[in-house]
C-alpha cells in the first residue's frame, strides 16, 4: 500500500513533538525541527474517507497512485517530481479540517485534493477559502459545492448528483410509465437526487405523477417494509438512489417480493462497479443506471487505462479508480498550465484547463469550477454470473450542465 | 387489509433479527453489568464468519440446507469461543474497576475488530448466499412474502423459548438469574462467579453472532455493521428492561412494527423512530417495559472517591503556573501544534463538563454530545444569522445548550443509572435528527459554513490563547462548583439518595441544576469548536462524540477531578497523532486503549498517583486513596 514517505524517524519525531507540545510544552522547543522532505518536490495534500468507506476509497487510492507514478515517470511537473501526502478523515468533517490543517501547516503542501462525502467536501472547501489554498474536490456530489456554496478556491471533478439525475431523467422520459415512486437515503444526496430527477422528468413529461416516496436512513434501510410499501402504491416505475449495503438489501427484498416485476427501475450510480459487483449474479436486469462498465467501454483512453491499472495492481478498476486517477491528472494539468505552484496562478490556470482522463478529455468550467466529466448511462444486465452494463452511451457532463452564465448566477460571489 | 397483514409479518421478521442481537446483550448486562460496546462487533464477526463458512470457502455452497445452517452454527460457535476468550483475558481483570470501565475496554476492542475485519475480508461488501430451500417467496393473501422471513419469524420465539428453558429449567440458569438479581449474594453462597461470567459472556456472544449469521441471506456483509447494530441493540435492551429476555422480545416487536407501519405515514421517520420510542417508554416506565426497580447496585463512582479536597493555595498556584506555561506554547511550537492544542483544550473542557455530570453528579450520560452540538449550532447561528462577533457567539452557544439541557434534564433526572444514561442518548438523537432534517435553519447534513473567528483571533496562536483563557477559566469554575455547597449537595445525591433527601436536599432540583450546568459548559466547548473548525455539521452532536467524551473521562479516571482533563489530552493527542501516521489507526488506537485498561483500571490519573506513591513510599495497593 503506497503510504508515502513517512519514515520511522519522521514518525517518532512527530509523535514526540505533538505529545511534548500538548503535554509538557516548554520541552517542545528541543524536538521541533522541520520535517525532512524530498528536494524540490511539488507536494499535494490528499484527504479521503479511507477507513470509513474503503470499498470506494481503496480503488481511489490505487487510481491516484497509478497517475502519480505515470506523471513522475514522465519527468514530473514543471521538471519537479509530484509527491502526495495522504490522510484519512474517518468520514468526519471535523477530522478532515484537522488533517487539512496538518497538511498545510506541517507538510507545507501546495494544494489539497480528495474527499468523498458531500459534507466533508464542503468543510474542506470552506477551509480552503479561509486559508486561500486550492482544493480539487474529487468525489463530493452535492451541487452546493460549486453553486450555492461555491468559492474561488474549490474545483470539482465528478458529475454531481443533479447532473446524473438529469441524465437519467432524459432516459426515463422515454418510458411509458406515468405513476412513479422513489426510494432514496434520507440525506442531502438522496434528497437532491429525487428533487432534481422529479423536476427534470416533469419538465419533459408533464403527465407523470408521484405516488409514493420512501426515505430510509442511510445504511439502515428496513428493506422488506420499504419494498412492500412501494409495491402497495402500485407505481409503473421506480426511481432509486440507495447504494452500497442498502442497495443489496433492497434488491434482494424487492426481487423476492416481486416489486420489480413489470416495473421500470431508474437507479442512480448503481452501474458503478463498487455497487454492482457485490451483487454478483443477483444484480438486477434492465435497470436504467449511471455507472462505469469498465470492461466494455471500447475507447482508446479507457483501454489504455484498464490495461495499465491491471498490469500495476492485478485488479480491475472501479469508479473510484477513475476518480482518483483523473483527480491526480487534473492536479498535474493545472500546475503544468499555471507554470508555478502559486495559488492565484493555479486558480487562473484551473479555469478552462483541459485534462485527459479514461473518460476522454474533460475541462473545468471557468464560471462554476465544475468539470465536464460525464457518466455512462445504460441498462444493467447479468453476464457470466456478474452484473454489468449494456446498451450504454457516454453522456458528457457539459450536456447536462446549465450554460456557464446561468451557472455563474448560482454562486455567491 | 391483505397488505397490512403482510406488512405486520415483515415487521415480525425484522423484530426477530433485532431480538437475537438484543437477547445476548441483555443477558450479559443483566448478569455482569458490563456495558458491552463490542456486542455489535460480535454480531459483525458472526455475519462475516457465516459468509466465509457458507460461500467464502466454497464447500458449503454445494451442501444444501445442512451446509448453510451448519455454517451459521459454526460461525456462532466460533464467535462464542472468542467471547469466552475475551472475558477470560480482558474483562476478568477489570471487574473490580468502576462500573463503566468495561465500556472503555470493549470500545477499544470494537475499534480493533472493525479494522481487523477490513484487513481479513477486504474493503468490498460481501453478498452471501440465500438460504437453500428458502430462496423464494410464499404467497399469503395474494401478496408475496420471502420464505426466509417466515423462518426468521419462527426463529425469534424459538430462541426465546430456548433461553427461557435454560434460565428456568437448568441449574446454570438458576444461577444466572440469581446473579442477575444479586451478584454479591450468589458469590457469598460459594458460586464460582468467574465461570458463571465466562459462560454468560460466551452465550451472549453466541446469540450476537447468530443474529449476524442469519442476516447473511438478507443483506450484504460489510465493516460498518457493528456500529449500526450496537445502538439499536442497546435501545431494545433498555426498552425491554435490563436483563429481561422476554422484555427484549416485546421491545423488538414494538420497535419493528412501529417502523414497518410508521414509514407508510411518515417516510422519514426511520431516522429517529427508535429513539422516540425509547424516550416515550422511559418517561412512562422508568425501568423499561418489563423491568423492575433495582436494589442498590454498585454506583458508577465508589463512595470513597467523594473525599476530594479543595486545591488550596498551592494547588491554585500550580494551576496558574501550568496555565502560564501553556500560554507560552505558541512561542515554541508551529502553527499546526498550536491549533491541535486548541482542539485538545476544547475537548478537555468537554470531558470536564461530562465529569461534572458523571463523576460528581453520579448521572452517566450517553448523549453529552447533544449539548456540545447545540453549543456549536448556537454559535454558528448567531454568527451567520445575526452577523454576531465571536464573543457573542461564545455566549449564544452555551445559552442554546442550557435551553436544551433544561428541557431534557427535567425528564432525565427522574430516572437513574443506565436508564438515565439511555434517556440522555434518546434526547441527543432526537436533537440530532432535528438538526439533520431542518434544512432551512441548520442547513441539514450539509451543515453551516463560514464560522471563522474574528480577525483579531484568526491567527492560530491568537485563537489558542482565546481557547486557553476560556477553557482554563471554565475548568477552574467547574472545580470550584465541586467544592461549593451546591457541589456537596450534588455529591450527596450521588452517594446516597435516601440520606441526601433525609437531610432536606431536593434531589431532583439539585440534579437538574447539575445537569443544566454540565450542558452549559459542554455548549461552551461546542461553541469554541465551531470557530476552530469554521463549520458545523450534525456530526458535532452525533453518538461518536458522546462516546469520545465517555472514553476521555474513563481513560483519565472517573474518580479523580483531574482525570477527565488528563484523559482528554491523552486520548485526543493519541487519536490525532496515530491517525496522521497510519490508516490502521483504529487497530493501533484500540490496542492502546485495551493495554491501558489492563495497566490502569483506575484511569491514567490513578496510575500516575500509584506510580508516584510507589516511588515515594515503596509499593502498596493503590487506587482508592482520596484524590485531589
Amino acid at each position: 500500500m503506497p503510504r508515502s514517505h513517512i519514515g520511522a524517524r519522521r514518525l517518532l519525531q512527530g509523535v514526540a513533538r505533538t505529545l511534548a507540545g500538548a503535554l509538557v510544552l516548554g520541552l517542545a522547543t528541543l524536538s521541533v525541527t522541520s520535517p525532512a522532505r524530498a528536494a524540490d518536490a511539488i507536494r499535494v495534500g490528499e484527504i479521503n474517507s479511507y477507513t470509513r468507506l474503503p470499498a470506494f476509497t481503496e480503488p481511489y487510492r490505487l487510481g491516484w497512485t497509478l497517475a502519480l507514478e505515470e506523471i513522475n515517470a514522465a519527468g514530473g511537473v514543471l521538471g519537479r517530481p509530484l509527491e502526495v501526502i495522504d490522510r484519512d478523515d474517518a468520514g468526519k468533517p471535523g477530522e478532515a479540517v484537522t488533517a487539512a490543517n496538518e497538511l498545510l501547516m506541517r507538510e507545507d503542501v501546495d494544494l489539497l485534493m480528495g474527499t468523498f462525502f458531500s459534507h466533508v467536501g464542503l468543510a474542506v472547501s470552506d477551509f480552503a477559502r479561509q486559508r486561500q489554498v486550492l482544493f480539487v474536490a474529487a468525489e463530493p456530489l452535492t451541487d452546493a459545492l460549486i453553486w450555492s456554496r461555491g468559492n474561488a478556491y474549490t474545483f470539482r471533478l465528478r458529475p454531481s448528483t443533479g447532473m446524473q439525475a438529469r441524465m437519467l431523467a432524459e432516459e426515463a422520459a422515454k418510458l411509458d410509465a406515468v405513476r412513479w415512486a422513489s426510494v432514496a437515503p434520507n440525506y442531502e444526496y438522496g434528497t437532491s437526487a429525487v428533487a432534481t430527477f422529479r423536476e427534470a422528468l416533469s419538465a419533459l413529461r408533464p403527465d407523470v405523477e408521484w405516488v409514493d416516496e420512501q426515505w430510509p436512513p442511510q445504511g439502515k434501510i428496513d428493506a422488506g417494509a420499504t419494498a412492500q410499501a412501494l409495491a402497495q402504491a402500485e407505481p409503473d416505475a421506480l426511481f432509486n438512489a440507495t447504494f452500497g449495503p442498502d442497495l443489496a438489501k433492497f434488491v434482494r427484498e424487492g426481487t423476492t417480493r416481486g416489486l420489480f416485476e413489470g416495473r421500470a427501475v431508474v437507479s442512480l450510480i448503481t452501474g458503478e462497479p463498487e455497487y454492482l459487483a457485490p451483487l454478483g449474479a443477483e444484480a438486477p436486469e434492465g435497470w436504467i443506471v449511471t455507472g462505469y462498465p469498465w470492461d466494455t467501454v471500447d475507447t482508446p483512453e479507457n483501454r489504455a487505462f484498464v490495461a495499465a491499472y491491471q498490469a500495476r495492481f492485478d485488479d480491475y478498476p472501479r469508479m473510484g479508480s477513475v476518480v482518483g486517477y483523473a483527480a491526480m491528472k487534473s492536479v498535474a494539468a493545472i500546475i503544468e498550465k499555471a507554470g508555478s505552484t502559486d495559488t492565484d496562478a493555479m486558480i487562473a490556470a484551473a479555469k478552462g484547463v483541459m485534462v485527459d482522463t479514461p473518460f476522454g478529455r474533460i475541462t473545468y468550467r471557468a464560471a462554476d469550477h465544475q468539470s465536464t466529466m460525464g457518466a455512462f448511462v445504460g441498462r444493467t444486465a447479468v453476464r457470466d454470473g456478474r452484473g454489468t452494463m449494456v446498451d450504454f452511451v457516454y453522456r458528457d457532463g457539459a450536456e447536462v450542465l446549465p450554460p456557464e452564465d446561468e451557472a455563474r448566477a448560482f454562486r455567491p460571489e | 387489509m391483505d397488505f397490512l397483514v403482510i406488512q405486520a409479518l415483515t415487521g415480525l421478521a425484522s423484530a426477530s433479527s433485532l431480538f437475537l442481537v438484543a437477547s445476548g446483550l441483555t443477558l450479559i448486562f443483566g448478569v455482569t453489568r458490563i456495558v458491552n460496546f463490542a456486542h455489535g462487533s460480535l454480531f459483525m464477526l458472526g455475519a462475516y464468519g457465516a459468509w466465509t463458512f457458507t460461500s467464502g470457502l466454497g464447500w458449503a455452497a454445494h451442501a444444501g440446507p445442512l451446509g448453510f445452517w451448519g455454517g451459521v452454527l459454526l460461525s456462532a460457535l466460533a464467535v462464542a469461543a472468542l467471547g469466552a476468550l475475551v472475558e477470560v483475558v480482558l474483562l476478568r481483570r477489570i471487574y473490580q474497576a468502576p462500573a463503566l470501565f468495561p465500556l472503555l475496554a470493549t470500545f477499544g476492542l470494537a475499534l480493533m475488530i472493525e479494522d481487523l475485519v477490513r484487513l481479513v475480508w477486504g474493503p468490498e461488501d460481501l453478498l452471501g448466499p440465500r438460504a437453500p430451500g428458502l430462496e423464494g417467496a410464499v404467497t399469503i393473501l395474494g401478496q408475496k412474502l420471502p420464505a426466509y422471513d417466515l423462518a426468521l419469524i419462527a426463529l425469534g420465539p424459538m430462541v426465546l423459548a430456548g433461553l427461557w428453558w435454560v434460565l428456568h429449567r437448568t441449574h446454570w440458569g438458576v444461577l444466572v438469574r440469581a446473579a442477575t438479581q444479586d451478584r454479591a449474594m450468589v458469590g457469598a453462597l460459594g458460586v464460582d462467579q468467574s465461570r458463571l461470567f465466562t459462560g454468560v459472556f460466551a452465550l451472549g456472544a453466541f446469540l450476537a453472532a447468530l443474529g449476524g449469521a442469519v442476516q447473511v441471506p438478507r443483506e450484504a456483509v460489510h465493516h460498518a455493521l457493528d456500529m449500526q447494530v450496537i445502538v439499536e441493540a442497546f435501545v431494545i435492551v433498555v426498552v425491554g428492561g435490563l436483563g429481561n429476555v422476554v422484555g427484549a422480545f416485546l421491545a423488538a416487536v414494538l420497535v419493528a412494527e412501529l417502523n414497518a407501519f410508521g414509514i407508510l405515514l411518515f417516510p422519514r421517520i426511520g431516522l429517529v423512530l427508535l429513539f422516540l420510542v425509547m424516550a416515550v417508554v422511559l418517561v412512562l416506565r422508568p425501568h423499561g417495559l418489563l423491568g423492575r426497580p433495582e436494589g442498590e447496585t454498585r454506583a458508577a463512582v465508589p463512595p470513597t472517591a467523594g473525599c476530594w479536597r479543595p486545591a488550596g493555595a498551592t494547588g491554585w498556584a500550580v494551576g496558574l503556573a501550568l496555565a502560564g506555561l501553556l500560554a507560552l506554547l505558541p512561542l515554541v511550537a508551529d502553527a499546526y501544534v498550536v491549533s491541535v492544542a486548541a482542539e485538545i483544550l476544547i475537548f478537555a473542557l468537554f470531558a470536564a463538563s461530562l465529569h461534572l455530570m458523571m463523576g460528581v453528579g453520579g448521572m452517566v450520560s450517553f448523549g453529552h454530545a447533544a449539548w456540545f452540538g447545540l453549543g456549536a449550532y448556537g454559535a454558528a447561528l448567531a454568527a451567520l444569522g445575526l452577523g454576531a462577533p465571536m464573543a457573542v457567539g461564545l455566549v449564544a452557544g452555551p445559552l442554546l445548550a442550557v435551553a436544551g439541557a433544561t428541557v431534557a434534564g427535567w425528564f432525565c433526572v427522574r430516572l437513574s443509572g443506565v436508564f438515565l444514561a439511555m434517556l440522555t442518548l434518546a434526547f441527543a438523537q432526537i436533537a440530532w435528527s432535528v438538526v439533520f432534517q431542518w434544512h432551512e435553519v441548520t442547513g441539514g447534513d450539509n451543515g453551516l459554513l463560514g464560522i471563522w473567528p474574528d480577525r483579531w483571533a484568526s491567527d492560530p496562536a491568537a485563537f489558542y490563547w482565546v481557547s486557553l483563557a476560556v477553557c482554563g477559566v471554565a475548568i477552574a469554575l467547574l472545580r470550584s462548583i465541586v467544592f461549593s455547597p451546591f457541589g456537596y449537595a450534588l455529591r450527596a445525591c450521588r452517594d446516597s439518595v435516601a440520606r441526601a433527601e433525609a437531610i432536606g436536599i431536593d434531589r431532583v432540583r439539585v440534579q437538574w441544576l447539575g445537569f443544566v450546568m454540565a450542558g452549559g459548559f459542554a455548549g461552551l466547548a461546542g461553541a469554541l469548536y465551531a470557530y476552530l473548525k469554521g463549520s458545523v455539521f450534525p456530526e458535532a452532536m452525533a453518538i461518536p462524540v458522546s462516546i469520545d467524551g465517555l472514553v476521555m473521562v474513563l481513560l483519565g479516571g472517573l474518580t479523580t477531578l483531574v482525570g477527565p482533563v488528563v484523559g482528554a489530552v491523552a486520548y485526543k493527542t493519541l487519536a490525532i497523532v496515530v491517525s496522521s501516521w497510519t490508516d490502521h489507526w483504529p487497530l493501533v488506537l484500540g490496542g492502546l486503549i485495551v493495554l491501558l485498561v489492563i495497566a490502569a483500571p483506575d484511569g491514567l490519573a490513578g496510575l500516575a498517583r500509584r506510580v508516584a506513591r510507589a516511588a515515594s513510599r515503596g509499593a502498596g495497593p493503590g487506587g482508592r486513596e482520596p484524590a485531589s
